[in-house]
């Protein structure tokens, strides 16, 4: 809050008005929606529903398919957070390094923040095509019979790998700046107390990058979590029997596919759920780490 | 050059390649004759078909129905990216500034609603707000396309920390000179954040423009489909059908979806980086 502010009148409500009229409708509205009908039992046709209570939830979470995607969806966010944050932050490093070439670097590295998740998926989508993709007869050539369309494996290594693809360069934006953020003195000071790059990189440098780090790990798993419904629905589709689908993914695969509307509104309460305990991690720190 | 800068370089140009590669070689495949990718695979080298293939994909109706061009789609991408973004931000600058620059009793109570919006990203509540848009009428509308998306208050809260960056003694001396609520915002507020709303903006621009699963959803007619959306079910059509799979003209359309988001972040590059990197803190 500012010292200094305007007198009691209505005119904030003026200003407020138009977000709060949108936030009411399009958000409000069809949140409360998810809880109510996560409780009802509708029939096929929508005509009629009943209160079942809990029955949803018991249904859905206790259902093997929606245990499978969970746990596809837990190892899935941590390998792409890990892979991305890990390569990102290699890069960054190197770049705020190099003197020669910097911002030809710098460019060609971030500029894929541009493209759309499911564009990057079809372009993997091509480059896995067993007609013409280079990348399905790399996969091959070591005498392992790889297939996205079959094994399950395969096909998470291939979200996998495209959702790494896609996070990496927001990620070197973040890592770079934080780097760009360390003082020159903070450096010289330790270039002079210690020889080892390795050493002076873990000890200095890498604490420094710690909130950068664990806020990027938080927004790493959002979009593990959501932004990579694009990817999955342009590549596996959730194939092979289910073993790439994300929770995001079924939500909407039971809702719309399935039209089971109240078993994936329970999801999403259930989702919600989870979201809710990650943004309260990542609001506690941002407070703690933004100075006024 | 000694040993370990040369490491530094290797390990710099893996990583740039790994990242440009793909998207050099489905422009590159997007030059070639459909018969020639099929035979030889991915191109890394242009083609002599460039003009050819995006000349028809932009001009001449592809999909189910026949009905829709790339350019088309790319009407309607920039309309939502525009759309969006300029919304998001008039929008998320007045609540902001009612947030940080007025007391009221229901401040606090107001901060939160907004804040929960942050909590569920449209994709948990996706069915009832489909719902809730079909019940307006407002399917296959822009309204209905732009307005459910602007619910979440992300910008608030970039504008919300900017604002409070602002010295007080700026809001101090214009109360002085007798400044209303409205001219502060419009005469001191706006100028003052010229530089994040170009930011913001650009950001929000390229949020829009590769928006998934709301516009998957909420348009039924070819004709209102945006690019990202529209490659999906023309990359179906390619497949099928007998015919000599255009692969060219699927990569031609890959292209044309990447090429304006990349063109904004790389023309605003210095823009774009300090808004995102200020914004997200």
């Amino acid at each position: 809050m500012k010292r200094v502010q305007f007198e009691h009148s209505p005119i904030p409500y003026l200003f407020v008005a138009p977000q709060l009229l949108i936030i009411a409708i399009f958000f409000l509205w069809p949140a409360g929606q998810a809880v109510y009908q996560s409780f009802l039992l509708e029939d096929a046709f929508g005509l009629s529903s009943q209160f079942v209570w809990f029955r949803n939830y018991s249904d859905t979470i206790f259902n093997e398919s929606w245990l499978q995607s969970a746990w596809f969806t837990a190892i899935f966010s941590t390998l792409v957070t890990f892979l991305s944050l890990g390569l990102a932050l290699l890069l960054a490093v190197k770049a705020n390094e190099v003197i020669r070439g910097a911002s030809t670097y710098k460019t060609l590295l971030m500029w894929a923040y541009a493209i759309a998740p499911p564009v990057a998926g079809l372009m993997g989508n091509l480059m896995f095509n067993p007609l013409i993709g280079d990348m399905y007869h790399f996969m091959n050539s070591f005498g392992y019979d790889f297939d996205h369309k079959l094994h399950e494996t395969d096909a998470a290594f291939v979200v996998i790998l495209i959702s790494v693809w896609k996070q990496v360069s927001v990620n070197f934006i973040f890592f770079l700046s934080g780097l760009q953020g360390i003082p020159k003195s903070v450096t010289e000071a330790a270039t002079m107390d210690c020889k080892s790059p390795t050493r002076r990189f873990w000890t200095i440098t890498f604490p420094l990058l710690a909130p950068t780090t664990f806020f990027l790990m938080v927004t790493n798993i959002t979009y593990a979590f959501f932004e990579t419904f694009g990817i999955i629905d342009t590549t596996t589709q959730g194939a092979p029997g289910g073993a790439t689908t994300t929770l995001v993914y079924k939500v909407f695969q039971d809702g719309f596919r399935g039209a089971d509307i109240g078993g994936s509104s329970a999801q999403s309460v259930v989702l919600m759920l989870v979201v809710l305990v990650l943004t309260v991690i990542q609001f506690r720190f941002i407070e703690r780490k933004v100075h006024y | 050059m000694n040993r370990h800068t040369a490491i530094t370089h290797f390990i710099l140009i893996i990583g740039a390649m790994f990242m440009t590669l793909p998207v050099w070689v489905a422009f590159m495949t997007s030059t070639h004759a459909p018969e020639t990718i099929l035979r030889e695979g991915l191109q890394f080298w242009p083609g002599g078909h460039f003009l050819e293939t995006y000349n028809e994909v932009l001009f001449e109706p592809g999909g189910v129905m026949k009905k829709v061009t790339a350019l088309g789609m790319m009407k309607n991408s920039l309309i939502l990216g525009i759309g969006f973004s300029v919304g998001k931000v008039i929008i998320s600058m007045f609540a902001a500034y009612a947030i940080v620059y007025f007391r009221f009793r229901m401040a606090n109570f107001l901060f939160w609603i907004i804040f929960m919006t942050l909590l569920l990203p449209l994709e948990v509540r996706i069915i009832p707000s489909y719902k809730v848009v079909a019940d307006l009428g407002l399917l296959d509308t822009h309204t209905g396309l732009i307005v459910p998306l602007i619910a979440s208050a992300t910008g608030t809260f970039f504008f919300r920390q900017f604002f409070r960056s602002v010295p007080d003694e700026i809001l101090e001396a214009a109360r002085l000179d007798g400044a209303s609520a409205w001219r502060f915002f419009i005469d001191i507020l706006v100028p003052l954040s010229k530089t994040m709303i170009a930011a913001i903006l650009i950001i929000m621009f390229v949020v829009g423009w590769n928006q998934y699963l709301w516009p998957l959803i909420m348009t039924t007619k070819e004709e209102n489909y945006t690019l990202v959306i529209g490659i999906k079910q023309i990359y179906q059509v390619l497949n099928e059908g007998g015919e000599l799979p255009q692969f060219q003209k699927a990569f031609a359309l890959t292209i044309l979806a990447t090429l304006p988001p990349v063109l904004v972040v790389l023309v605003f590059q210095k823009w774009f980086v300090k808004g995102l990197v200020e914004s997200e803190k």
